[in-house]
């Protein structure tokens, strides 16, 4: 265990340290959500209609945003040959996938803090719930789209099929989360089928951190849920790297 | 206590539906610089790959430091670099290198050694992606020589270098070699093989000779390493 966290300490550090010599890219991922809120609070024009929308974006966002970067870059170390050097070294193939979940887990935070920074002083959201509440739940969604990127990018060959896999995982669950419509008036299959999707409990629960500060055995589920799933794609993530290749 | 580092036996190894190895066998001996030589596309890298532990093989076997290959408590022991070098690009030379020694749990100053060793000592705060292709493919020889590796399995380590610089490589490599390093290394060039302890010339997949440089001169009477191979694959197609 402590070599695991050893060895996944060392990858998240390696990361973020590429990303330090990549200033145009953490410009863009700490401040492209914030952007998309601005765009999107003016789009309503009206601070209570923004503050409805809002916090269920405050999780799509980042959670679209990390599936793509993650994806992508999880696909660059696969395709290069530093992965093949990695699988030849003592480092676990969880350690690793664990390493890339805590450093874009970091960026996730950064993120999300000043989406919802600017959304709650600027823009005018108003929430009744613990903002912590609603950090933690935007955080837990962007790490769950790690975790999903990870995975996705075990059957991506190309960034060209990973870009792809974007609207194929992304938008199914953005489309039925509950956002444009509420998920008990849709037609059974779809309310069956978001019933499936983890986004929809980051979003049921954002909901709930909205309107009321009560924090029951449901907002407790839908936050065990998410963080299960993010968990449960890590491993399955982990599952699909290979030691060896043909 | 067996004498030797690698020892396969009937390896066999297919991609997609063609067959690349076909039934190799071959020994290197503990602290020798053994020669893996032969043209491009002959098997050289899938032939390293299997002995790394990276490679799904159709048949044989394959031992490494008495393990069977990429088994896990051979994963400290063995250093390899690729042919294309695999280091971080965007990352720079002592950073990169930090990262695999903590892998490899190395010790401190590891990172200043290999730096040294592979003289890349002025360059080592340089963005990997920015050094000459040359300085690359030392950058990725480095990580190979972090930690204490007993068998070294180096992919054409001496590609685009200069005369001075691959002078100094080699003579870096017998000094690991007197330490008692076995060293695996491949070359498309003939003109390396001279200073090899023994070689291993491969062709389409087969392994044609596996001898010392001199015998491999007497036995086919060349004056050189170049006029000996040709000798060996016109022997093989005269018998074919």
């Amino acid at each position: 265990m402590t070599v695991t966290l050893i060895f996944a300490m060392a990858t998240a550090r390696r990361i973020l340290t590429q990303l330090r010599h990549d200033h145009r890219t953490v410009a863009l991922m700490v401040l492209m959500p914030s952007l998309l809120m601005v765009l999107l609070r003016y789009v309503f024009n009206s601070a209570e209609a923004f503050s409805a929308a809002a916090p269920a974006l405050l999780a799509v966002f980042p959670f679209a945003i990390m599936f793509i970067v993650t994806s992508i870059t999880t696909l660059r170390e696969r395709t290069t040959a530093t992965l093949e050097r990695l699988m030849t070294m003592p480092i676990g193939k969880f350690d690793l996938l664990l390493g890339y979940a805590i450093a874009f887990g970091v960026v996730a935070v950064l993120q999300v803090v000043v989406a919802t920074g600017l959304s709650l002083t600027l823009l005018g959201l108003e929430i009744d719930g613990s903002v912590w509440l609603l950090l933690l739940i935007a955080v837990l969604d962007a790490l769950l789209g790690t975790a999903l990127g990870l995975f996705a990018s075990a059957f991506a060959r190309t960034e060209f099929q990973a870009v792809q896999f974007m609207p194929a995982i992304v938008m199914p669950q953005v489309l039925l989360c509950g956002l444009f419509a509420p998920r008990d008036s849709m037609t059974p299959v779809l309310e069956w089928l978001s019933n499936l999707m983890p986004l929809s409990y980051a979003v049921d629960a954002l909901a709930q951190v909205t309107h009321s500060s009560e924090i029951d055995a449901t907002l407790v589920r839908n936050l065990v849920i998410v963080a299960g799933c993010a968990l449960l794609a890590l491993v399955l993530g982990s599952a699909t790297l290979r030691r060896r290749t043909p | 206590m067996t004498n030797y580092a690698v020892v396969a036996e009937g390896l066999r190894v297919r991609r997609g539906t063609r067959e690349v190895l076909h039934d190799v066998s071959f020994a290197v001996e503990k602290g020798s610089i053994t020669g893996l030589l032969g043209p491009s596309g002959c098997g050289k890298t899938t032939l390293m790959r299997s002995v790394v532990g990276v490679q799904i093989v159709a048949g044989g076997t394959v031992t490494v430091l008495g393990e069977p290959a990429g088994s896990a408590r051979l994963r400290d022991k063995i250093g390899y670099a690729t042919q294309n070098p695999s280091v971080y690009a965007d990352l720079t030379v002592t950073e990169t290198l930090r990262y695999f020694a903590a892998i490899l749990r190395a010790p401190n100053g590891d990172v200043d050694r290999v730096v040294e060793e592979v003289g890349l000592t002025s360059h080592a705060h340089q963005i990997v992606g920015q050094l000459s292709g040359g300085q690359l493919n030392r950058a990725s020889l480095a990580v190979a020589l972090l930690g204490r590796p007993e068998l070294l399995v180096l992919d054409e380590p001496t590609v685009g270098l200069d005369p001075l610089l691959r002078e100094e490589l080699w003579d870096l490599f017998n000094r690991l070699a007197g330490r008692g390093v076995t060293l695996l290394v491949s070359s498309h060039v003939m003109d390396e093989a001279s200073r090899c302890g023994r070689l291993i010339l491969m062709r389409d997949g087969y392994i044609l000779a596996d001898d010392t440089p001199a015998a491999l001169r007497t036995k086919t009477e060349s004056p050189d390493l170049e006029q000996a191979f040709l000798r060996l694959v016109r022997e093989q197609e005269a018998l074919a």
